[in-house]
């Protein structure tokens, strides 16, 4: 077997006996390059990158998350239904959820904030995240809120709000605030809105953009809402101080174990020229909507729910729906992900109550 | 009398290089995408660009098996042979098992896992908390292992090729021509 030997290169007896210096650092260089530009691309040798993780852990409380909850609108109720496509939808976007039809739905309604026991009357803030399964099996999911305009305009922004309002400096968040002044329009919508007495009598906006494909592959960029049937009665801070604390889950068990409750899904087309990055900026009311349909049938505590152990990851889309140069969605998507790690490997510490409670 | 092979036949020399490259993208987009909050198109070709692996690596080890691999020098040190059979193994093993666990975890997270347009894969595991976090661990873990076995990998073909000059590097070498030294007729043994 010296057949090997042939192939190789000439003189190398020659060399066998002298440490190869050359090689050894020809060889060392190599690895350490690699590993360098490996150990760079992965963040480990920066601290300035806006990582996932770093942007979770600005909305935790100081004493940390609440094991195996949702690291921010940790306090929800699941629930099913069907999304009632009437077909409208299909003229804006390919994606045949929006063909004329029947479509499960497994959604969530929330609170915000890091704590799953806070009081309902507490929190400002109300969300809903939805999964649709679209016919042909893709699916659509969505997370929204109640405000009209989000927070910030970019995540970079929203993480240092996020830092300037917990920090110590006095100045901090003034200092924000006059670089971001868009933060005082949804701080005061924040302090000052009116609340109802129920999720089903609230609207849910994407607040985000995205980009509807049609059959013939022409673009619109859009945002969604959904616009609940019931009529909203809103409650004064005083009364609201008064209800239970978990009035928000009281109301809607008992509403949706009287009568299915139903939201429109309204598409609005954004204008050449309206802001599609920035979801601080409202666009004009004047804008093209299209209803196309929704209901929810029945609700489940979260602990065994359908919803709980689902990511409304706002990058899921089925084909005929698109991200849109909005850098939220990604962001999203980025820490919700880190979010759902972290309670999948703690969910023994909010355990099932009843076995095969999984779906 | 037998036929010795030297080089590894030319359509395995084709998919070891092309798959070099595929695998070693993959790991930098795979430990990119998730250090930030602006991933762009990278989680989309994560998941294309791994089941292209593990078809590539199925064919690849059918190739395997058919023209089998070239001897190695009869007088690599026994720690070196051994580490040279075992890491083969090793490679193999994570080409196949990389996408199927990354499949597998997307599946247990009830995520879908779109390869482009409406093309879905179908999900390999039911949803399950604790199978998610396992896999997802698993899938950490071994892509930093695979890193660092490929950086061991270059490390030993550069020193077949500077320090030791026994053809175990041209035996993969990146040209696709067909040499005379490719079989070598043996005569004993």
């Amino acid at each position: 077997l010296r057949n090997f030997k042939e192939v190789g290169m000439a003189g190398s007896g020659s060399t066998q006996n002298r440490f190869p210096l050359k090689s050894v650092v020809v060889i060392g260089a190599t690895i350490s390059v690699a590993a360098i530009a490996f150990a760079y691309t992965a963040g480990w040798l920066t601290s300035r990158r806006l990582t996932p993780t770093k942007l979770v852990a600005a909305l935790l409380p100081p004493k940390g998350p609440a094991l195996g909850h949702r690291r921010n609108h940790a306090k929800g109720i699941c629930f099913t239904g069907t999304f009632d496509a009437n077909g409208e939808g299909s003229e804006l976007s390919k994606a045949k959820v929006f063909e004329r039809g029947h479509y499960l739905v497994v959604g969530r309604f929330n609170i915000a904030g890091p704590d799953p026991k806070v009081a309902d009357a507490m929190v400002p803030v109300r969300g809903l995240g939805i999964r649709i399964m679209g016919p042909d099996g893709q699916e659509w999911r969505s997370a929204m809120i109640d405000a009209p305009v989000f927070a910030a305009p970019t995540p970079q922004a929203f993480f240092e709000f996020l830092t300037a309002s917990s920090s110590k400096e006095p100045n901090a968040f003034k200092e924000y605030s006059s670089a971001h002044p868009e933060i005082l329009t949804f701080i005061s919508w924040v302090k000052g809105h009116s609340r109802t007495e129920s999720w089903t009598e609230d609207r849910f906006n994407s607040l985000d953009s995205f980009v509807f494909i049609d059959k013939s592959g022409a673009k619109n960029a859009v945002r969604w809402s959904f616009i609940p049937s019931a009529k909203p009665v809103t409650i004064s801070s005083e009364e609201l101080a008064k209800r239970e604390p978990d009035f928000l889950e009281e109301d809607i068990i008992q509403r949706v174990g009287t009568a299915p409750q139903r939201w429109s899904l309204m598409i609005t087309v954004a204008n050449p020229g309206d802001p599609t990055s920035d979801p601080t900026r409202a666009w004009p009311a004047d804008r093209r909507s299209l209803d196309v349909g929704t209901t929810v049938r029945q609700i489940s505590p979260e602990v065994d729910g359908p919803c709980r152990d689902i990511n409304f990851d706002p990058s899921v889309l089925p084909a005929g729906i698109t991200t849109s140069d909005d850098p939220f969605p990604a962001a999203r998507s980025a820490a919700y992900r880190v979010s759902f790690n972290g309670r999948m490997a703690e969910s023994s510490h909010y355990p099932h109550t009843q076995t095969g409670g999984k779906q | 009398m037998t036929t010795l092979r030297t080089r590894f036949a030319a359509p395995q020399r084709f998919l070891h290089w092309f798959m070099a490259a595929c695998i070693i993208s993959m790991l930098f987009i795979g430990v990119g995408m998730i250090s930030t909050i602006a991933p762009k198109y990278l989680i989309q070709v994560h998941k294309l660009l791994g089941i292209v692996i593990l078809v590539l690596a199925l064919i690849r080890l059918t190739l395997r098996a058919y023209y089998r691999a070239p001897a190695l020098p009869a007088d690599l040190p026994m720690p070196i042979r051994l580490a040279a059979e075992l890491s083969q193994y090793i490679f193999y093993a994570l080409m196949i098992g990389m996408p199927l666990i990354g499949w597998g975890m997307l599946s247990a997270a009830s995520h879908p896992v779109i390869l482009f347009g409406s093309v879905d894969l179908p999900p390999i595991l039911p949803l399950n908390a604790s199978l998610y976090s396992l896999l997802r661990r698993a899938h950490h873990f071994l892509a930093l292992a695979f890193f660092g076995l490929i950086l061991m990998h270059v490390a030993a073909l550069l020193f077949h090729k500077l320090v030791r000059k026994d053809g175990i590097f041209e035996a993969m070498a990146p040209s696709f021509t067909f040499h005379q030294t490719d079989e070598r007729t043996q005569t004993n043994q």
